[in-house]
């Protein structure tokens, strides 16, 4: 592999002036903590703190025809979306893999945005031109809506798609935490009203147009901005500024991860993979295999006649001690059965927490595992999501 | 960065105290800078044996795990308990409570294989 140098986000001045400690992730130079991974978890979790998602894909579909079209690629179901709402979903291969997982926002009639995984942006793009352009998947080339842009036999056209990537010319924050309400007042104006859960909106700021949407990846109360490349930095420190009575913190990708597992959010590339299927993953609940036709369907519907082998969950550790990491083997009763996939600290538990996929014959909440830590064994029990509970603290 | 003149640097971010036969141990401003919030510490155990560059000691961040190394051939004669309960030593005072371990040095010559102060400071830039 060569070395190519990562890219860098409208923000990245911004993150090195304010004293990130950038990093190569997924392609991209990206702050991994500007203080304290710690410090900055406690902001998002008891006040609020700001995220650069600048690194995530962009997709637009748009077309008459793109709310059909759409329906057929991703596993939840495009049509329970009215205009302005936004749902989690999973692309998936032929095999019922998951390729990425993503939000899909309905902008308008006949307009959706797709909000991606950075690393995944490029595979995704192409994964879906090519469906687009040459109709349905290979191995059912006649099953669904075949041949979308040719003419079918009888000499009909499907109604148009567009699909565009727009990353390289926009940019997206995440502003997370209890204090996000005051916050948007601040930025956008007392009279201006947050969207709600899983919605989206274009809101008037400065002299431009954002889009502000009721979602997140840390399990408190947030929204995700979204805006032309050009108006990334005026934005950012809009926020930063307006936030400053909220106790607002910039916050790298360290705590992005803690705040994120502790909900027991997947991170695609580690919890999910294209040799895993959001059954086995326990997101079953955003596949509707009621739909007649989505690529990787067939395979899900084995996996759920069959049954999984193995399925992921989250587990705490029972004592004080190292942290659990990807990749060290899970035991029960001395036999290993799993692996774990994420793990680290939890910064608001302040015990060992992460998340395994182990044989589904003892994943079962409350089960006691063991988990292998440089040769040692050390206890931990599986938990039910999320690992983190705001009432219990 | 606090770079103390008095002590001895490993390329791998270790300090080194010279006490007579032994050689106090533990790592640099600059390194738990990188590492930030220390949040557990697996000390070695008390009489084993290292040569130099063997791993002895593992320290846990919120983000990964890293290996503390032997910065001569030596046998450990001290652990700091301390950091069993409270880690965040390290983040706090890397060059007094936040020590690692004591090794006694088999051969005094071998500290001429670690860094003075001004090198180990232009290595860190």
């Amino acid at each position: 592999m060569t070395e190519v140098a990562p890219r860098r986000t409208p923000l990245c001045d911004e993150h090195v002036r304010l004293g990130g400690k950038m990093v190569s992730f997924s392609g991209w130079l990206m702050p991994v903590q500007y203080t304290s991974i710690v410090e900055e978890h406690r902001a998002v979790r008891n006040n609020v703190g700001i995220f650069d998602i600048s690194h995530m894909g962009q997709l637009i579909a748009e077309g008459s025809g793109a709310r059909e079209w759409l329906n057929t690629m991703p596993t939840n179901n495009i049509y329970k979306l009215d205009v302005g709402m936004g749902q989690y979903t999973f692309l998936l291969n032929e095999r019922g893999g998951i390729i990425d997982d993503l939000i899909v926002y309905r902008l308008d009639d006949q307009k959706f945005l797709l909000v991606v995984n950075a690393a995944r942006t490029e595979e995704d793009f192409a994964w879906l031109q090519n469906h687009l352009k040459e109709g349905r998947s290979l191995d059912r080339p006649s099953g669904g809506l075949a041949a979308f842009a040719k003419a079918t036999a009888t000499g009909e056209t499907a109604a148009p798609c567009e699909l565009t990537n727009r990353s390289a010319n926009f940019g997206g924050v995440a502003i997370q935490g209890p204090r996000v309400l005051d916050l948007f007042h601040a930025l956008f104006g007392e009279d201006t009203k947050l969207p709600t859960r899983n919605h989206i909106v274009d809101v008037p700021f400065d002299e431009t147009t954002v889009s502000v949407a009721r979602t997140g990846y840390t399990g408190e109360d947030g929204i995700e901005v979204f805006f032309p490349a050009n108006d990334a930095v005026r934005f950012w420190n809009a926020a930063l500024e307006n936030g400053k009575p909220f106790g607002i913190k910039p916050c790298g990708l360290g705590a992005r991860d803690t705040l994120r597992l502790e909900m027991c959010y997947p991170l695609n590339g580690s919890d999910l993979s294209p040799e895993r299927n959001p059954i086995e993953a326990g997101l079953g609940i955003f596949v509707d295999l009621t739909k007649p036709d989505f690529i990787g369907r067939d395979a899900l519907l084995k996996t759920k006649e069959i049954g999984s082998r193995e399925k992921l969950v989250p587990f705490r550790m029972k004592e004080k001690g190292p942290p659990p990491r990807p990749h060290y083997a899970v035991f029960h009763n001395g036999a290993r059965v799993g692996e774990v996939t994420s793990g680290t600290l939890s910064p608001s538990l302040n015990y060992g927490v992460g998340m395994a996929y182990i044989d589904a014959a003892h994943a079962k909440i409350g089960a006691e595992i063991d988990i292998e830590i440089r040769g040692q064994k050390f206890p931990a029990v599986i938990e039910k999501k999320p690992l983190y509970k705001k009432s219990a603290s | 960065m606090n770079v103390p003149d008095d002590l001895l640097y490993t390329e791998t971010h270790e300090w080194i105290k010279r006490e007579g036969e032994n050689v106090r141990v533990g790592i640099t401003d600059h390194a738990q800078s990188e590492l930030t919030d220390v949040v557990y510490v697996e000390l070695p155990k008390m009489d084993r044996q290292a040569n130099a560059k063997e791993a002895v000691a593992v320290i846990e961040s919120v983000k990964a795990a890293s290996d503390i190394y032997a910065p001569v051939k030596g046998t450990v004669v001290e652990i700091n308990k301390a950091l069993e309960a409270d880690p965040g030593l390290i983040n706090r005072e890397p060059y007094g409570q936040g020590w690692i371990f004591v090794l006694k040095i088999d051969n005094a010559d071998d500290l001429k294989n670690l860094k003075e102060a001004a090198a180990y400071k232009k290595q860190i830039g």
